[in-house]
């Protein structure tokens, strides 16, 4: 059966405190920590963007999948921070990772959901046949206005998957996804920076999705909440996982495994795969993992996974999503505006 | 740098892949069009570098060039690479302070540079210090 073969994480190591940010702008550092529950967010360096994020997560799955690159039949690289709008980032991933020229290659873009958008496109094309290998990857050096509540959350990191037929270290059981028009976020063309609907867009956008889809998911599969070992949530803030969860009725053991997002931050299109990942980098084979994605404008994409005997040797061959937590450079603001490029000399 | 001069050598800047020679089973890099011992008999293959190394020698740059105001204070080094070959490369996430001579390194993917805000971004290989074998 179909599923992921080999998956990959990369999360740069500065990091900024949320007091920090706050005391910039006058906010109570305490409060806004309590709010959002994120502590501290991952920050790109300078000369790092998505597509040198999706490179190492990308370098790291393939560690895990011990495949040839030259394997990989497709590969699609989801992001809101693609650092050209025209001319793909996924060319640049394959010819990284030595995987050209003999493959399709594209970029996705959906908000904090085109990594999952992305799997499931390579997902399709291996349970097809054209492909024997596809790469799929979410990455992002999200963006936030100086001042803006986004400025708490919005970080930088991604996870790259691996999905195929042959000797999977999880199988991917079925996919539904969840779509309407929903405006709750969005950057026009030529903006650096993103809008969005302000309070109130939790309800009818995030918790209206993600619990659709992972609903969705689960009545298709005549499944409950209590056949899961996991469930994972994309995180823009450490309350909404939690809140979706318990409403879902899952229990704190199936769902706070999952959740990263307090100590890195909202990695966009990296988000709900990070989770999967730190997952992953502990379930045991015959272990059942729910994953739903969201992503703004609007739609969530929902995963049933079964992890399998392969994991146990696959997972000491590339670093652990905690590998990439625990190394960390604190920066004060001044920095984190010059990394962000916010100022100009 | 010209356009075509930088993606004609995408293949090594991307990922670290020389040559080595069939005959003396020299390696290479950056890669060389014809093997200097062998000369007429040697015969060029691709080969891909495995990225690991250590620190022969570095500078600190204080003072950069244009385009790199931003980064500096930044480290230069030269790596000799597992299987042989030595390069000039930049030396990220490592602390001014805390570089040293034999220090293990790693290949990293980054941005090397970039033509302003509407040109090219150049990516390519640098090194950071390697995590500890366990």
């Amino acid at each position: 059966m179909e599923g992921i073969v080999g998956y990959g994480v990369y999360i740069p190591r500065y990091r900024i405190k949320t007091e920090e940010i706050a005391r910039v702008w006058g906010n109570d550092g305490e409060s806004v920590k309590k709010g959002l529950m994120i502590g501290e967010k991952a920050v790109a360096g300078i000369d790092e963007d998505a597509a040198t994020i999706a490179v190492e997560a990308a370098r790291n799955a393939l560690s895990r999948a011990e495949i040839s690159a030259k394997e990989i039949g497709a590969i699609y690289v989801g992001s809101e921070s693609h650092p050209y709008t025209v001319k793909p980032t996924a060319t640049i991933v394959a010819e990284a990772v030595d995987a050209t020229p003999e493959l399709t290659a594209a970029d996705f873009e959906f908000a904090c959901k085109a990594g999952t958008a992305a799997m499931q496109a390579v997902l399709a094309l291996v349970k097809s046949g054209m492909v024997k290998y596809g790469l799929a990857i979410g990455s992002d050096t999200a963006q936030g206005a100086p001042g803006d509540p986004l400025e708490y959350t919005a970080a930088g990191g991604g996870a790259a998957y691996i999905i195929g037929k042959n000797n999977p270290l999880a199988t991917i059981e079925a996919t539904y996804s969840f779509t309407t028009d929903t405006p709750d976020f969005w950057r026009r063309e030529g903006q650096p920076y993103p809008r969005h609907g302000g309070r109130f867009t939790g309800l009818p956008a995030y918790f209206k999705h993600v619990s659709s889809a992972a609903k969705g998911l689960m009545d298709s599969l005549g499944k409950g909440p209590e056949d899961f070992d996991f469930a994972v949530f994309h995180q823009p803030n450490g309350k909404f996982p939690r809140v979706v969860a318990k409403k879902l009725g899952f229990e704190k053991e199936q769902f706070e495994a999952g959740i990263l997002v307090d100590r890195i931050g909202n990695t966009y299109s990296g988000s709900s795969i990070l989770g999967l990942a730190k997952v992953l980098d502990i379930a045991k084979p015959g272990q059942k993992i729910l994953l739903t994605s969201f992503g703004s404008g609007a739609g969530s994409d929902a995963f049933s996974l079964v992890v399998e005997d392969s994991i146990e040797e696959k997972r000491p061959l590339a670093p652990l999503v905690e590998d990439y937590i625990s190394d960390k450079v604190y920066i004060d603001y001044a920095i984190y505006v010059k990394l962000r490029k916010k100022i100009r000399v | 740098m010209s356009i075509p001069r930088f993606w004609r050598n995408i293949k090594s800047r991307y990922d670290l892949i020389g040559k080595q020679c069939k005959s003396c089973k020299s390696i290479y890099f950056p890669p060389r069009n014809f093997c200097p011992k062998c000369r007429r008999i040697g015969e060029l293959e691709d080969y891909k570098l495995k990225g690991k190394g250590e620190v022969v020698t570095y500078t600190i740059i204080r003072t950069p060039p244009d385009g790199f105001d931003m980064v500096s204070p930044y480290i230069m080094g030269i790596v000799e690479l597992e299987e042989g070959p030595m390069l000039t490369t930049q030396i990220v996430d490592a602390d001014v302070n805390e570089i040293y001579i034999g220090m293990p390194v790693e290949r990293v993917f980054r941005k090397i540079g970039e033509d302003g805000d509407a040109g090219l971004i150049y990516y390519g290989y640098k090194f950071r210090p390697a995590p500890k074998e366990e």
